[in-house]
């Protein structure tokens, strides 16, 4: 009995001992240089990690900045910035955003708008797709530090080169007559919401404005709809396409089943795994929507915030740009295949070693339709995934008539 | 020295009763204090998150738009209920509570009447029946999905079955694989739970019938079910509170794609992903009163059907 009270008392005190320095990690070190964290997802090729390396030693003990991995998957990430930032959270000095929640943290107040010097910093040189996602409501609230594209993969050794200017009815076309796939992201998530923006904004007009309305006409999202459901109900389908995501896309292509691929330039370094298989592959841009507009295609990207609450705003500015310098983006896009946001970067013989493409890249970044940059992105873009997916059982009848009416109680703040 | 002792008691009663009732008082006072810490962590760790929910709930509050925050009253839950969402959502639901919990009760006494009958290697039969029950419910959500995937899965190497089935992909086919994972995973708890049931059963009862001349099949709906009437009850009660509740596995097969979303899919999409902690607390609320519900009518159930047994109805 007194055996059991005291087991259970010394497991009680471990649980509470736990806690406490669970607690207490996120606290800055005492004494020495000012501690930053720097919160942005788990690198596996190590540029990032080089990268901190890298300005702690330029910073001569100004300050020391703590690489805290969040997860890859992008919801996971922001879920955990965010509870975070809601909560005040100090430790948060340096935020690694994906390109569509910088207007949501910054209409939120949770990152610190970018002034005077350190304005100048975060603009110069950048391309206007990178850029226009920092900017929101007249200022700037982060660094561009990555950016990327969507590519239209082919096999040369199948098919023709499509051309600059290739429709998506002519990719569907050749695809249906040779009896093979195009891999897209037909899942219901993030990536659903890039190909529906991607295929709406090539009609002309992007799909929602920052207050959250339809701007496009309904033509264009009928349109959309149209192109999605005959890539998902034809030949041209791959196996499980209303479940596929990046990865799954990838893995289609190289496995053979498909002659194109709609996806970013990571599939370039995975290529090389296959022997022979890169000589195999061509890019061109974007396919077009209708075929006398160019074609808008889809931007990601890490943009680097100041959090609010940050005790150390002064070396945390001086962080994100020493991070986000163009040296570290070469790094960036040599191991972590991460294309640049700095324009001149391009023109880096290590990045056009990474990058083949590198010319293809920065005019498809250029001419990148972003997606909607607007506080309440999440709703919206929740709003298009359950009105898009899935993919084969679209009826372009009913498809804009359903987003309007979620795209609304969303920016009411309803259940849909 | 009996005529010595009897007198002596009546007399020494009152005293008695006197100490016995202090003794008791301080007893109870000496009960309470060794609960107190155990009432006060309760109340902080469920009342407190239930009470605050229902106060989120009755209030607008966005944290990205914290400057909008003010008390709305019941408004958020007439936004809930008058949403063909949530109604859906929770029809989904009630589809995958009602076929996992009735499929785990059949296969779960199926099961429990083996571990019940089991003459050699008891221990053995019981663990290898357990493991599904100890495999973390994301992992076993993830190994189901694999193996229904279309590039990496075996299911659809399997004959009868089309080589780019994609069963995830369309509803039917995610409820089935929801279903299932369900079921895999949570039979073992309601065999266990039976099995308990089915100890009760004496068999005298099941001997004398046999001398009656009732069949197998005959003694386990007359005996066997009615006397695990109250085992059953609570199994299902448990089962049931926790398939409404579901959560993981769908959140990891289909993330409430291809109208598999669940209340509490729709209730994380509110809270967690739109980060609107007001409507979404309403969701939670609202999947709360229904959980009580459930739980109310399976105890009612219970309660009569314990009574029955006593012989008071």
């Amino acid at each position: 009995m007194s055996g059991s009270h005291s087991r259970l008392a010394a497991i009680t005190g471990l649980a509470l001992a736990a806690l406490t320095v669970l607690g207490c990690g996120g606290g800055s070190s005492g004494g020495g240089a000012v501690s930053l964290n720097w919160y942005v997802f788990k690198e596996p090729g190590g540029a990032f990690d080089q990268a901190v390396v890298d300005c702690n030693k330029q910073a001569a003990g100004r300050y020391q900045i703590k690489y805290q991995a969040l997860p890859t998957d992008a919801n996971q990430q922001r879920e955990l910035l965010v509870r975070r930032l809601a909560a005040k959270d100090s430790s948060v000095d340096l935020a690694g955003m994906d390109v569509i929640w910088t207007a949501e943290f910054a209409g939120a107040g949770w990152i610190k708008p970018w002034t005077g010097a350190n304005r100048a910093v975060a603009v110069k040189d950048k391309l206007e797709g990178p850029l226009k996602t920092v900017e929101y409501k007249g200022q700037i609230w982060a660094l561009p530090f990555t950016s990327n594209t969507q590519l239209l993969w082919y096999r040369k050794d199948l098919v023709p080169n499509p051309g600059e200017d290739a429709t998506w009815d002519q990719i569907i076309n050749t695809a249906n007559q040779k009896g093979k796939a195009i891999e897209e992201q037909g899942k219901q998530y993030e990536g659903l919401t890039v190909w529906v923006n991607a295929l709406v904004a090539g009609g002309g007009t992007p799909l929602v404005s920052q207050a959250g309305k339809v701007t496009a006409s309904d033509a264009a999202i009928r349109k959309a709809a149209e192109i999605m459901k005959r890539l998902a109900t034809t030949k041209a389908a791959p196996p499980g396409l209303n479940t596929n995501t990046e990865n799954e896309a990838r893995l289609g292509f190289e496995a053979g089943r498909s002659v194109y691929q709609l996806n970013y330039t990571f599939i370039w370094p995975s290529a090389a795994a296959i022997k022979g298989f890169q000589d195999k592959i061509g890019w061109v841009r974007y396919p077009r929507t209708v075929a006398d507009k160019p074609s808008r295609p889809p931007l990601g990207g890490i943009n680097i915030g100041v959090g609010a609450y940050t005790k150390h705003p002064q070396q945390a500015f001086a962080a994100a740009r020493c991070l986000a310098s163009d040296k570290h983006q070469a790094i960036a896009s040599e191991l972590g295949g991460l294309p640049p946001t700095t324009e001149a970067v391009y023109d880096d013989p290590k990045v056009k070693k990474a990058f083949p493409f590198a010319d293809e890249l920065r005019k498809s970044i250029e001419a990148a339709g972003p997606r909607p940059v607007t506080a309440a992105y999440a709703d919206i873009s929740l709003a298009i995934q359950k009105t898009f997916h899935p993919p084969d059982s679209l009826n372009p009848d009913d498809v804009v008539g359903k987003l309007k009416d979620r795209l609304d109680k969303a920016a009411e703040g309803k259940i849909f | 020295m009996e005529a010595a002792t009897a007198p002596t008691r009546p007399a020494e009663a009152p005293p008695t009763r006197r100490r016995v009732s202090e003794r008791a008082r301080e007893e109870r006072k000496l009960g309470w204090m060794l609960c107190a810490p155990a009432v006060a962590v309760m109340l902080l760790v469920t009342g407190f998150p239930i009470v605050y929910a229902i106060v989120l709930s009755l209030q607008k509050d966005d944290l990205r738009f914290p400057d909008e925050k003010e008390f709305v009253g019941l408004s958020n839950y007439i936004d809930v209920l008058t949403s063909s969402t949530w109604w859906e959502d929770v029809f989904h639901t009630l589809i995958i509570t009602v076929f996992s919990v009735g499929l785990e009760l059949v296969l779960g006494m199926a099961i429990a009447l083996v571990m019940h009958r089991a003459i050699f290697g008891r221990g053995p039969v019981r663990a290898a029946i357990l493991i599904p029950y100890g495999i973390v419910t994301v992992v076993a959500a993830f190994a189901w999905r694999y193996a229904f995937d279309p590039a990496s899965g075996f299911v659809q190497g399997l004959p009868l079955i089309s080589d780019t089935a994609a069963p995830l992909s369309q509803q039917s086919g995610s409820f089935i694989v929801i279903i299932l994972t369900e079921v895999w995973k949570t039979t073992p708890f309601m065999a266990l739970l039976l099995l308990a049931g089915l100890a009760l059963v004496p068999d005298e009862l099941h001997e004398a019938a046999k001398v009656d001349g009732a069949s197998t099949w005959q003694r386990f709906v007359r005996i066997t079910l009615p006397l695990m009437r109250p085992a059953i009850l609570v199994a299902l009660l448990f089962r049931t509170l926790d398939a409404f509740r579901i959560f993981d596995t769908v959140f990891i097969q289909t993330a409430g794609a291809n109208g598999t979303e669940t209340v509490s899919i729709l209730g994380y999409n509110v809270l967690i992903n739109r980060v609107n902690i007001g409507l979404g607390s309403a969701v939670s609320v609202l999947i709360f009163i229904f959980v009580l519900g459930i739980a109310f009518a399976f105890v009612k159930g219970l309660g009569t059907s314990t009574a029955q047994q006593r012989g008071e109805v």
